[in-house]
């Protein structure tokens, strides 16, 4: 009798200590959103897509559009159709085989869900061909050159037809993709777990059984985790405690500047507030600028971590424009062009969303402004109220940001164009319309570039958005995991990550 | 009793629906437009547009209130804006996870305040009396997101004793989910053992120079038996009263606790919701934080027969 129970009790703990199971515990630092692609908006969530749900195309850390599910694709000489030859033997979670059929239900789910966010991104295609087996027509109603970069992100998220079909809107409490991990559960605003997918096409790359992705909103309570050792690798690491993680010997420290932006939003045309001189003259947003010392800023605000910039795209991208190069402080000028507008001081208002962060970079800017004569005045906001205001014109100044896109046609054309979606300023001239809308049908890299500066030359001087900096992406990792590459867009990319053996 | 209970109950009904139409004008006050919100970064109008009449944000408020209220008199508090779920089994999910949190909390603020607030009472003028008042003056003062932030670098990162954050449920693994309390718990019982203290201490001294506390004392009752038996339970039903109304600090406090810790429970729903301008969260965890309000109130009124039955004969 004894011996039976022994046995059963010894039979129950070898089940219960599973053989050196590797769980990652990842700690971001928002809860993410509605998990499904088509759906979702927030950042996290396509951290927590890029192991879960695998997309047409991916990037290179150096932005290059490379194959993920589509092996290889060709467009037609007049760049109208997109034609992508796609990987054979893949399947999604749930067992249905990955096919062009499954491709084509996926873009007109993004197209026709009513829910769907993506509705936008994939505007440009009229319609998918399924031309054999594992390979698809996808037929423009215009040339769109920012498509394969959309494909690389959600809009190119492939989720299994069957599970679609059957969920409907409410796909995201049990997402099925073809990622690395399968989704095992959420609980709201304390974690999400996924684990190994083992018949993934790329499985031998990925080394974890299990991922956990955990919220922690509080960047010293989220060091404070990885410190304690309860979680394995962190994001967006506050600047400010970078010294102290690069001083840590249990910890590593990781960054790259991202391909996102925050500036400051003039209200050049929205309404009556833009009329003033702030945002009817430009001679006086220049002078702004030329206040302003972008390196003193980083060093001040960000430890000189992120990137001080100019442009919609960060000095290192093959995009920037090195003809228009980053200012350096000018008070005289500055005030010499003050003169010019007939003014000796200006009052400013410039709105701010009422983080320390983002406070603390207006104060800088406020106190160097005071040297050319601006009287700038803050006004902090909550962020929703902020966003408000900016769209319906009530603002003078606002400063804000952009994520950032890959294709920099993102960066940068719904914020100067005339009819631009998020064109706060409503900054509109023909010139730089036409040029832009150039640029975004060409499949041409160098004649894309030439648009893009002859673009630049002119914002640069009518400035409807004074860009400041961009900000740097940081993870923290704990010391014993290695193989972890960081890329411009934030992303947590666990090929070839593993603990140290 | 039973028709005490009844009418306290009955004039529930109608602060409830004071509330309800409190909470849902006073978010409409808030600035911000949620459809912008939810849209996201690109701000696509015709997602805007889909939300809007999707969340019947175009109608008038008068409108929006009736489908909101006809829904949750059918039990539907509708579906959170951001993530899909529906309302009520979010507040089913994250409410016994601040139950939790908010007994662990009383018992602690009951272990500490109590016996202080006693001794310094009956020690009063001394030494120890002094130092309980300073103590309970420091944990009235210090704030909770400096004194939580501070036990987890001590406790977690450089001791390596407890989890820095998050949480476990008690029916899942009962060890983990009391480890991940703990902390969290002490912050918040500590602000409320203060008040409690301070509180017993007063009620204690008022009832210590009672005349039946004199007449016990001649009697040659031991001097215990005359501290907890003849003046303690005096005593008691101030701090009952004080207890329930604490209750509604301790939602308060948990608010912020929970968002140190980063415990999933209602406090983080609401402080999410509310940023995130989710309004159906807001309205749903607004109106049972009411609902539980009033319901500990009306628990300490029944508590008040229990414990001195001179009330029972006012009724």
């Amino acid at each position: 009798m004894h011996k039976i129970l022994l046995a059963a009790l010894l039979a129950g703990s070898a089940l219960v200590s599973p053989a050196l199971a590797a769980d990652l515990r990842i700690g971001l630092q928002d809860d993410a959103d509605v998990l499904d692609p088509d759906q979702s908006r927030t950042f996290v969530g396509r951290i927590v897509y890029t192991s879960l749900c695998d997309k047409l195309v991916d990037i290179t850390p150096e932005l290059k559009i490379i194959p993920q599910l589509a092996t290889a694709w060709s467009w037609s000489d007049d760049g109208k159709t997109l034609t992508m030859d796609l990987r054979e033997g893949v399947v999604f979670h749930d067992g249905t085989p990955f096919d062009a059929e499954a491709v084509k239900a996926n873009i007109e789910r993004s197209k026709n869900l009513p829910e769907s966010r993506r509705k936008s991104e994939v505007k440009s295609i009229d319609s998918v061909a399924v031309t054999g087996a594992y390979q698809v027509k996808m037929m423009l109603a215009n040339p769109d050159a920012t498509l394969l970069a959309q494909l690389a992100d959600r809009a190119g998220m492939m989720i299994s037809p069957t599970a679609a079909e059957a969920a409907g809107a409410d796909f995201a409490a049990n997402p099925v993709c073809s990622g690395p991990y399968k989704f095992v559960e959420r609980v709201q605003q304390d974690r999400i777990v996924l684990e190994k997918f083992a018949d993934h096409w790329n499985a031998d790359a990925f080394h974890f059984d299990k991922v956990s992705f955990l919220p922690i909103p509080d960047t010293t309570v989220r060091l404070a985790n990885l410190r304690a050792g309860d979680l394995d690798m962190l994001e967006r690491l506050a600047a400010t405690d970078a010294a102290a993680v690069k001083a840590d010997a249990g910890l590593q420290y990781a960054e790259t500047v991202s391909i996102g932006y925050q500036g400051i939003t003039v209200n050049v045309n929205n309404g009556d507030r833009a009329k003033n001189p702030f945002g009817e003259d430009a001679r006086l947003r220049q002078a702004f600028e030329l206040s302003i010392d972008r390196d003193a800023l980083n060093q001040v605000v960000f430890e000189g971590a992120f990137a001080p910039g100019n442009q919609p795209f960060p000095p290192n991208s093959p995009w920037y424009d090195k003809d228009v190069p980053i200012p350096a402080r000018d008070i005289e000028k500055a005030k010499a062009l003050m003169k010019e507008t007939g003014h000796e001081t200006f009052d400013l208002e410039v709105q701010v969303a009422n983080n320390p962060v983002q406070t603390q970079v207006l104060q800088v800017v406020q106190a160097m402004a005071a040297e050319a004569g601006f009287n700038v005045k803050l006004k902090s906001t909550e962020f929703a109220s902020l966003l408000a205001e900016q769209s319906a014109g009530n603002y003078q100044a606002s400063q804000v940001g952009w994520s950032g896109r890959v294709d920099p046609d993102g960066n940068i054309h719904q914020f100067m164009t005339c009819k631009g979606g998020i064109n706060d300023s409503k900054y509109c001239n023909p010139e730089v319309d036409k040029l832009l809308d150039a640029a975004r049908t060409s499949n041409n890299e160098e004649e894309r570039k030439a648009e893009y500066d002859a673009a630049r030359k002119i914002l640069a001087k009518d400035l409807p958005i004074i860009y400041l900096y961009h900000p740097s992406w940081i993870w923290a990792l704990d010391d014993k995991l290695e193989g972890f590459v960081p890329y411009p867009d934030g992303m947590i990319r666990l090929e070839n990550v593993k603990f140290r053996s | 009793m039973l028709s005490y209970i009844v009418r306290r109950l009955a004039i529930a009904v109608p602060t409830l629906i004071l509330v309800s139409i409190f909470v849902f004008t006073l978010q409409k006050l808030l600035p911000g437009d949620p459809a912008l919100v939810m849209a996201g970064e690109d701000r696509d109008p015709a997602a805007i547009a889909f939300i809007r009449e999707k969340y019947h944000l175009n109608e008038p408020i008068l409108i929006q209130y009736a489908y909101w209220m006809k829904a949750v008199l059918q039990g539907d508090m509708g579906i959170s804006l951001r993530t899909n779920q529906p309302v009520l089994g979010l507040i089913g999910d994250k409410l016994p996870v601040t139950i939790q949190l908010a007994l662990m909390a009383i018992v602690i603020a009951f272990v500490i305040g109590v016996p202080a607030g006693i001794l310094s009472a009956v020690k009063k003028g001394t030494m120890i009396d002094y130092v309980a008042n300073i103590v309970a003056l420091s944990g009235l003062s210090v704030p909770n997101f400096w004194l939580g932030i501070m036990l987890i670098l001590l406790v977690s990162v450089n001791l390596g004793w407890l989890p820095a954050s998050g949480y476990e449920s008690p029916f899942v693994d009962p060890l983990r989910s009391l480890k991940t309390m703990i902390m969290p718990a002490f912050v918040l019982g500590t602000s409320l053992a203060a008040t409690l203290m301070r509180h017993t201490r007063s009620a204690m001294l008022g009832v210590m120079k009672a005349d039946y506390v004199r007449t016990a004392r001649a009697k040659g009752v031991r001097e215990l038996a005359v501290i907890i038996k003849h003046a303690f339970r005096n005593a008691l039903l101030p701090i009952v009263t004080l207890s329930a109304l604490l209750f509604g600090e301790l939602l308060g406090g948990a608010v912020l606790t929970e968002q140190i810790f980063t415990i999933p429970g209602f406090g983080k729903l609401i402080v999410d919701a509310v940023f995130t301008r989710d309004y159906a969260v807001v309205q749903g965890v607004v109106l049972c934080a009411a609902a539980g309000v009033i319901l500990i109130n009306l628990v300490a009124d029944v508590l008040y027969f229990l414990v001195n039955p001179r009330i029972r004969s006012t009724l």
